[in-house]
């Protein structure tokens, strides 16, 4: 390897740093005798960057010159941007040398559009197919799907990669339009639903024949970016929810808009990215998958938007007081998870724990219920406090958000000792 | 006031237990010989390890409960807080003396507890699976330094032995003084007097290293430093992900590669 790639590879993940996308779960291949590596099914994050963000996968563009100009990429054609192009086997070396080091979990390969999308496509299904034929890896790789690829070169990539995707981008079909004008919707869920049943198809073989090969063991996922747009919230989740159902995607990203290309008039002035709207658009896509809320019980037209001062949950139940309080001790999982300050992981245990003795706020609390906000909707083993309904969901609202803003105590100041002689 | 005094083992721990349990003895504390002091109004029982003792305890435990939940007593152990040892004790009595399942009682004290300590070392574990930095040697072996709080690298061999099967490697761990070596077949335990090896810093000296060991280690850091989005910057955020304990070993946080 030469050591002219260190600015290859600077040039490339600069280019593909604003794909969110870092996830190495949900796929659980196994190594082969004398092979190298394996994808843990709940995947591993290897580090974590400044701005707080994991780094799993090693995220490259093969090349990040490109034919189209949309208004939100960095990339865009008429950029005035370092341009560079791996060639295959340099991708490859990187992501064996890397792996072997206990650096990352796998490859992500995305590019940008040369030439034509079949071309483009074909280099990066042979980076992964050399990976997994000639150096026996098995470890995670996942492979952007490019839209306007052939069908049976989207076939072949997903034999090699365990997670395939396809970004949209824009929630809405004519914003998309105005930002990035050779894009459609169409050219975008065509290759999601052709994933999709080739997925679904590739279950029903594996059922049959035991050793029939894997096609894309963990899903596909998508990315939308937030506030480049005036699209709502509730538009964005609702195709979230769509693309869920119907597409059966495993996971949708959220991305703060980064301007990147400021001149471009088309595209709105932010002081900052977004992040706390993106917050809470994961949120509420947890709400979703984990948690058995519908969308529209979170935003609808009446709440198009998501209230950016407290998390879509406790929102949901101010606005909904006369579901609560709810007992701890008698209500069913369902239930208790839509308690505001009561996760995945609480709701689980307080139905396990409850088998053996009534529990209070005491044990509540050790359980691991952040009680701060849950007190508010539940009833417990012990004497009734006021709830939401005594209280007003406005003065449950205040109370909770005063709390979050106290000052925390000061740290006492070190005393020094008093000198006789100094003044 | 019974103090029960075990050598510092997992085996001397349940020894412990099984002569509290069988002579009916209460023990108020239970310590290791590292931790006890003498206390003038206790009783003091000295117990040395028996491994019968500790067979029998063990299977007894076994077939009231699963093999997960064991994993998790020893786990328990591993974490080395104080007070762990009664825990346990109470957790083994819970255990033995219901003729239910009890690990899901989490309204109970002891049960807790324990779960929670266990998830600190599992916690530990899980770090040493991200942060393990590996360096090729000269002669080919991929040499990575590690330093856990508590004594998990046990827990992780598995792990890299399947993952890492066609190399040689080495996980060390500098504070406990051990270690083990994987020679492409079988994983077996060292302790090293390799002069090569620096264990203040866990970096293999120059000379020893693989020549373009450098390279890559300057490649990841610069990838590292590339994918960094500025604009976004959440230094409270990433060291909590990361904490600055893991960072010599990280040749993404090594400055003198820039």
């Amino acid at each position: 390897m030469k050591s002219s790639v260190l600015e290859k590879l600077k040039i490339s993940a600069n280019a593909a740093k604003y794909d969110v996308s870092c996830a190495s779960s949900g796929s659980n291949r196994n190594n082969t005798k004398n092979g190298l590596g394996n994808a843990s099914p709940w995947g591993i994050c290897h580090s974590f960057t400044e701005d707080g963000r994991c780094v799993s996968l090693l995220k490259l563009m093969l090349t990040n010159n490109c034919i189209y100009d949309c208004a939100y990429c960095i990339n865009r054609k008429s950029n005035d941007v370092k341009r560079t192009t791996f060639a295959v086997h340099e991708i490859v070396d990187l992501t064996i040398e890397f792996y072997r080091r206990n650096y990352i979990e796998g490859l992500f390969l995305s590019s940008g559009v040369v030439r034509n999308p079949d071309y483009t496509m074909e280099r990066m299904v042979r980076i992964a197919k050399d990976l997994r034929t000639i150096h026996n890896y098995n470890g995670y790789i996942h492979l952007k799907s490019i839209p306007g690829a052939s069908k049976e070169l989207q076939n072949e990539a997903g034999l090699y990669a365990d997670r395939l995707s396809v970004n949209i981008e824009i929630a809405s079909e004519p914003n998309l339009k105005k930002l990035a004008p050779e894009k459609n919707f169409s050219s975008i869920l065509k290759p999601m639903s052709d994933i999709k049943s080739r997925i679904i198809e590739n279950k029903e073989e594996r059922r049959k024949y035991r050793y029939a090969p894997k096609f894309s063991p963990g899903g596909q996922s998508t990315q939308l970016i937030v506030g480049a747009t005036p699209d709502t919230d509730q538009k964005i989740l609702t195709l979230a929810g769509d693309l869920y159902k119907n597409k059966h995607l495993k996971r949708v990203y959220y991305s703060g808009f980064i301007p990147v290309n400021d001149y471009d008039k088309r595209l709105p002035v932010l002081k900052e990215p977004p992040l706390k709207r993106e917050n809470r658009l994961y949120q509420t896509d947890w709400l979703f998958r984990f948690y058995n809320f519908r969308i529209d019980e979170i935003v609808n037209e009446k709440h198009p938007n998501l209230d950016l001062e407290i998390d879509p949950k406790l929102s949901y139940a101010l606005r909904n007081p006369y579901l609560f309080p709810i007992d701890i001790n008698k209500a069913d999982y369902e239930t208790i998870l839509r308690v505001p300050g009561i996760g995945v992981l609480s709701a689980k245990k307080i139905i396990l724990a409850r088998r053996f003795g009534k529990l209070n706020s005491e044990k509540l609390k050790k359980i691991g219920v952040v009680m701060k906000r849950a007190k508010y909707f539940i009833t417990c083993n012990e004497l009734k406090s006021a709830t939401v309904n005594e209280l007003l969901p406005q003065n449950v609202r205040q109370i909770i958000l005063n709390d979050k803003i106290k000052p925390k105590p000061l740290k006492q100041t070190q005393h020094k000792q008093l000198s006789l002689f100094a003044n | 006031m019974n103090i029960l005094v075990y050598d510092n083992t997992f085996e001397g721990l349940l020894t412990a237990i099984y002569d509290a349990l069988d002579l009916n003895i209460v023990p108020d504390k239970i310590v290791s010989k590292k931790t006890y002091q003498s206390d003038m109004f206790a009783i003091k029982y000295e117990i040395d390890p028996d491994l019968e003792k500790f067979e029998s305890l063990w299977e007894k435990i076994r077939q009231k409960t699963n093999e997960q939940n064991c994993q998790r007593i020893f786990k328990a152990f591993l974490s080395e807080t104080e007070n762990i040892e009664n825990v346990i004790y109470n957790y083994i009595k819970l255990i033995l003396s219901s003729s239910f399942n009890i690990e899901t009682n989490f309204g109970n004290d002891s049960v807790l507890k324990l779960n929670n300590a266990q998830k600190k070392v599992a916690r530990e574990a899980q770090r040493v699976l991200m942060f393990v930095r590996f360096q090729k040697t000269s002669d080919n072996i991929y040499y990575a330094s590690f330093d856990p709080k508590y004594n998990v690298i046990p827990l992780t061999v598995n792990h890299f032995k399947n993952r890492f099967t066609n190399q040689q490697w080495v996980i060390f761990d500098t504070r406990r003084k051990y270690g083990f070596y994987y020679d492409k077949e079988n994983v077996r335990e060292v302790t090293i007097g390799n002069k090569n090896i620096n264990l203040q810093t866990g970096k293999v000296n120059a000379n020893a290293l693989h020549v373009s060991e450098k390279l890559f280690q300057k490649l990841w850091q610069g990838y590292y430093d590339s994918i960094n989005i500025s604009e976004r910057k959440n230094l409270k955020v990433h060291t909590q992900f990361l904490p600055k304990r893991f960072w010599k070993f990280l040749p993404e946080k090594d400055l003198s590669l820039k």
